[in-house]
């Protein structure tokens, strides 16, 4: 069975998942373990005016964590102001949830229960909840003029633009929770042997997370270890730099080797942690008459919270939105003014998909009122304003090199499969029967991998570089693969196994990824940007084939044959061969037999991989929806999902397909359910998941994917990332189904989700 | 999100249970899926929880001609599944099906959720709807229209439990509607409407109050002044598609 790159193999790793072997940071028990729980405030805004507790009662508040720094994520981009996030509250709060102390107990219980004992005095202050309302005030960070955290512009001057349709809307997208299964959690103690701080954590970043930590805790890195163990989601969740995790690393080093845990709660994650998602659009498209885009403008505001998050800092949405939001599309004339608005709510961080899931909301709701105004169909209006393949690569308004692909022919094939010509006339047979059916389409695309050039302009804390990949071959022909990126439902145990297949022939079964742990792999800024496929794909490609320059003349020592060549896991010449295990065993157990040189050489490696141009791969998708509201009760049932993708050469595409589904779901709770309200006092209205909606298995359709396999140019198999691509397109493809269901009667839906009380206000 | 201290007792007999379950801060334990999250939240604090799910009394299946008995632990499971005989013509296991989900049914009774008396569940809509009686530990049986008081507000005394449900049978054939509008598969009612044929019933459920009986759909608006609009509208609708539902 093939093996390589390309095979749909099944995952390695579900054999340990699916039989209940993984482990994860709660799985984790050590003797002696305290648990540690944190006093959180109960208000939004406010200045800590006191803290009793009963005599003899062990908190810890900032002023016990001497020496430790705040959590800083600062931007270099003009303008952009700093927060200090103090891993507990330093004299002030700012939002609900924010910790305040800290206490352990032998299990969580009995530290809550020494969190009932305490009485928190603070005087509460007025929260800035809505980042429209409140960008002058109330000013949550002193000494700031407003809650203005970045204002970025994309000029021109459009006053020029004489368009005969000109379609402005005001669109919003809800803040949301991440709702991994799996929440965060830590344990960590002191190894004083190696006065080492040992912290398991549940990481999609384990490199960057150590960084951080020494840099807030004073410590050099090498006192530092992070372990990230199986992880159950990340999603950008597990891409943040925890308040948490820094007092515990103070409080665990303090004790000197007891061993520290806590794990976050539903209700800690869902009240307290990071949120994404909430973006505010005000948006014109200038067309001509035919639906040929003219030019586009708009404000958009991004909620960032109340601090500026580690590493990704409070700019990257709002930064994003400007670069990202022509889409995939030719557009001649761009303005756009975005602002990141510090609110008394927790940081905002990217999410699956970032700002592209707005972005591409706010863009494919607006063509499609542009459609009705052209009175052409959507597909046709797609059409007119996609690049075609003559014209990859194709350098856009906001200077993104789309590297390959036929963005038009996507559109064709979703269009042709949910027969979108003769869809007019089965709504209206439909609308004749009594019911209400429409069909929406988004297309997007979705840079991946992107690196150093893109990154450095942000002077955020991190800027990647080369991806680098370890690669030693064992004694027994087995072959270890160290990585510093973090798997965690995104298959790689499995695709990077494939890939050194592709180069060396050792079968996937003997391939060994080792990842998760700052003392076993290379440095890197880990799993994040749908960047893995490519990035941690090439470096094993390229660790690999430097495997094989070794093995080479080493096989050719053995057969007395300096023409021999590598072919399918062995060094051949003529009838003869070595294989690739012979050759590792020679080399470990028998270095005799091989010249000095080769001896000296090795069959152990670390190469640093980076992608023909670093400004990223480009994969696109057109996602097809049909869906049947009922008038009555404002729900919305999804009848069809058509989804065409092109993620260039996949690894493996029963993992892209599944990477693919699983976005989808969350696409689809960000389309139609998910929702963090919180009031004008800043409490969040969403603590349970009885209030937080998430997607269940009835809500997801059977989606159908076609695949279109576009090499790109630019990386080493022509794979492009899709980790986010699934989670991009759902809310603007099912609201455009939603108002193709509703145009007749002339309304729209604006604002996510599309809840059955904003269908029902529509249709009113 | 772990609860305050508290003590488990799980007595072998109803009598040693009632002797438990009248001391202070004491509530009995079912099937605990409103009872433990609320405790994980510190909301409610009891200083014992009486284990009443295992207690032979409370397990039970009797039938008679006219009615059928059910001890107040038997879960939504065993009645979605059909492992205890069904009086209403397939009602309830409908019902059954269509709560939370199976990990929730496994372990929820048919008695807890009537003692919690929540208004967007769905036992206490279909009780009032079926006519049923609350057989409790005091003694008394009331009617489940009489039993329901007010959201999560029922008849019962302090220390006084449930012990069966009396549930009477349809006539064989008997057609019914049930309508549950929420926003996804499992979760708790907006709104809920049944309708049954014979003896005829008309209910508008999880109305913010006891579920009321409705001589005809077009009385809900007098019924239920205190909902507002748009919740009016939905029960109409629930109770609408209930007799949409039995009539087709």
């Amino acid at each position: 069975m093939k093996q390589g790159v390309g095979a749909s193999i099944p995952r390695k790793e579900d054999d340990r998942f699916l039989h209940g072997r993984g482990r994860y940071v709660g799985d984790i028990q050590l003797p002696h373990m305290r648990e540690v729980a944190f006093l959180r405030s109960p208000v939004a805004h406010g200045i800590i005016r006191g803290l009793r507790a009963p005599q003899g009662t062990q908190i810890f508040t900032m002023q016990d964590l001497t020496g430790v720094a705040p959590i800083r994520a600062p931007s270099s981009l003009p303008g952009f102001r700093r927060t200090d996030q103090w891993p507990l509250a330093h004299q002030r709060v700012r939002q609900v949830g924010e910790p305040i102390a800290m206490v352990m107990a032998a299990t969580r219980a009995e530290a809550e229960d020494i969190l009932d004992t305490i009485a928190l005095d603070i005087e509460e202050l007025p929260a800035a909840t809505d980042m429209l309302a409140h960008r002058a005030g109330p000013v949550i960070h002193e000494g700031w003029p407003d809650n203005v955290v970045l204002h970025a512009l994309v000029d021109d001057d459009l006053s020029d633009v004489a368009a005969p349709i000109v379609i402005r809307r005001r669109l919003r997208t809800a803040r949301q929770h991440m709702a991994p299964l799996e929440g965060r959690g830590v344990v960590a103690r002191w190894d004083s042997r190696l006065g080492q701080l040992e912290m398991h954590t549940s990481s999609q970043m384990v490199h960057v997370t150590k960084t951080g930590l020494a840099e807030c805790l004073g410590l050099p890195e090498s006192s530092v270890r992070i372990i990230s163990p199986d992880v159950g989601g990340g999603f950008g969740y597990k891409g943040i730099l925890l308040q948490e995790e820094v007092a515990i690393g103070w409080l665990a080093r303090k004790l000197g080797g007891t061993p520290l845990r806590w794990i976050e709660d539903r209700r800690e994650g869902l009240s307290a942690q990071a949120n994404c998602r909430e973006h505010h659009y005000d948006i014109t498209v200038h067309a001509d008459r035919d639906g040929t885009i003219l030019a586009l403008d708009c404000e958009a505001h991004v909620d960032g919270g109340a601090y500026s998050a580690y590493p990704f800092s409070a700019c990257l949405e709002a930064a994003q939105i400007g670069s990202i939001l022509p889409g995939p599309y030719i557009v001649p004339r761009y303005r756009c003014r975005t602002w990141s608005i510090a609110t008394n709510k927790p940081p905002i961080l990217p999410y699956r998909g970032v700002a592209r899931t707005g972005v591409c909301y706010a863009l494919e709701t607006t063509l499609d009122a542009v459609a009705r105004a052209a009175g052409i169909s959507p597909v046709e209006l797609r059409l007119r304003n996609l690049p075609t393949p003559a014209q990859m690569p194709y350098t856009n308004i906001t200077r993104k090199i789309f590297d390959s692909g036929d963005y038009p022919e996507a559109l064709r094939r979703a269009a042709e499969a949910v027969d979108a010509a003769g869809f007019a006339v089965r709504q209206q047979a439909a609308r004749d029967a009594g019911r209400l059916i429409g069909q929406g389409f988004a297309v997007f695309c979705e840079q991946g991998a992107h690196g150093t050039s893109v990154y450095h302009g942000w002077g955020i804390p991190f800027v990647p570089g080369a991806e680098a990949c370890q690669a030693r071959l064992t004694p027994d022909g087995g072959l270890e693969l160290r990585v510093g990126v973090h798997s965690h439902g995104q298959g790689m145990e499995t695709t990077l196994a494939q890939v050194a297949h592709e180069i060396l022939g050792v079968p996937v079964e003997h391939v060994q990824l080792i990842h998760g742990d700052t003392a076993l792999t290379p440095y890197s800024t880990g799993t994040w940007g749908s960047r893995c496929a490519v990035m941690a794909g090439g470096a094993v490609a390229d660790a690999c084939t430097e495997l094989r320059r070794r093995l080479v003349p080493m096989g050719a020592h053995l057969l007395q044959d300096k023409d021999a060549i590598f072919e399918g896991g062995a060094v051949l010449a003529g009838q003869a061969s070595v294989s690739v295990a012979e050759i590792a065993r020679t080399f470990h157990r028998a270095p005799q037999n091989l010249t000095d040189a080769m001896q000296a050489q090795g069959l152990d490696c670390t190469v640093g991989h980076k992608t023909l141009r670093d400004t990223g791969t480009f994969s696109y998708a057109c996602h097809a929806v049909e869906a049947e509201l009922d008038a009555a009760t404002g729900h919305v049932c999804l009848t069809r999902y058509v989804i065409v993708e092109d993620g260039g050469v996949l690894l493996n595409p029963l993992i892209a397909d599944g990477q693919v589904l699983g976005g989808v779901a969350q696409g689809i709770g960000t389309a139609l359910f998910e929702e963090m309200p919180y009031d004008t006092a800043g409490q969040p209205l969403a603590s349970t998941l009885a209030d937080y909606l998430l997607p269940g298995a009835s809500d997801v359709p059977d989606i159908e994917i076609l695949h279109m396999e576009t090499p790109s140019p630019i990386s080493r198999f022509g794979q492009k990332g899709i980790g986010e691509s699934g989670a991009i397109g759902p809310p603007a493809a099912i609201v455009n189904a939603i108002n193709n269901a509703i145009a007749h009667l002339e309304r729209e839906v604006t604002d996510l989700p599309a809840t059955p009380e904003r269908i029902l206000a529509a249709l009113a | 999100m772990k609860p305050a201290a508290f003590e488990h007792a799980a007595p072998e007999g109803l009598r040693d249970a009632l002797a438990l379950l009248a001391r202070p801060g004491v509530k009995p334990l079912s099937g605990g899926q409103s009872l433990s999250p609320m405790m994980n939240l510190r909301l409610v604090r009891p200083a014992t929880l009486v284990d009443v799910k295992r207690l032979a009394d409370l397990r039970g299946v009797a039938e008679s001609s006219g009615h059928i008995r059910f001890g107040a632990a038997i879960t939504h499971a065993e009645i979605e599944d059909g492992a205890v005989p069904d009086p209403s013509c397939g009602l309830m296991p409908h019902v059954a099906h269509g709560i939370a989900y199976r990990a929730v049914r496994n372990r929820g009774t048919l008695g807890g959720s009537l003692a919690h008396a929540d208004p967007a569940a769905d036992w206490p809509s279909v009780m009032v709807a079926l006519g049923a009686s609350i057989i409790t530990s005091g003694g008394r049986r009331l009617a489940a229209e009489a039993f329901i008081l007010a959201p999560f507000t029922t008849a019962l005394q302090p220390g006084e439990i449930i012990l069966a449900i009396e549930v009477p049978r349809l006539p064989p054939g008997a057609r019914w509607g049930y309508c549950k509008i929420n926003r996804k598969i499992g979760e708790f009612a907006k709104a809920i409407g049944v309708a049954i044929e014979s003896p005829r019933r008309l209910l508008a459920g999880a109305v913010e109050g006891p579920p009321v009986l409705l001589d005809a759909p077009g009385d809900i608006a007098a019924r239920l002044p205190h909902l507002d609009a748009a919740a009016l509208r939905l029960a109409g609708i629930a109770v609408q598609r209930a007799i949409a539902m039995m009539e087709a």
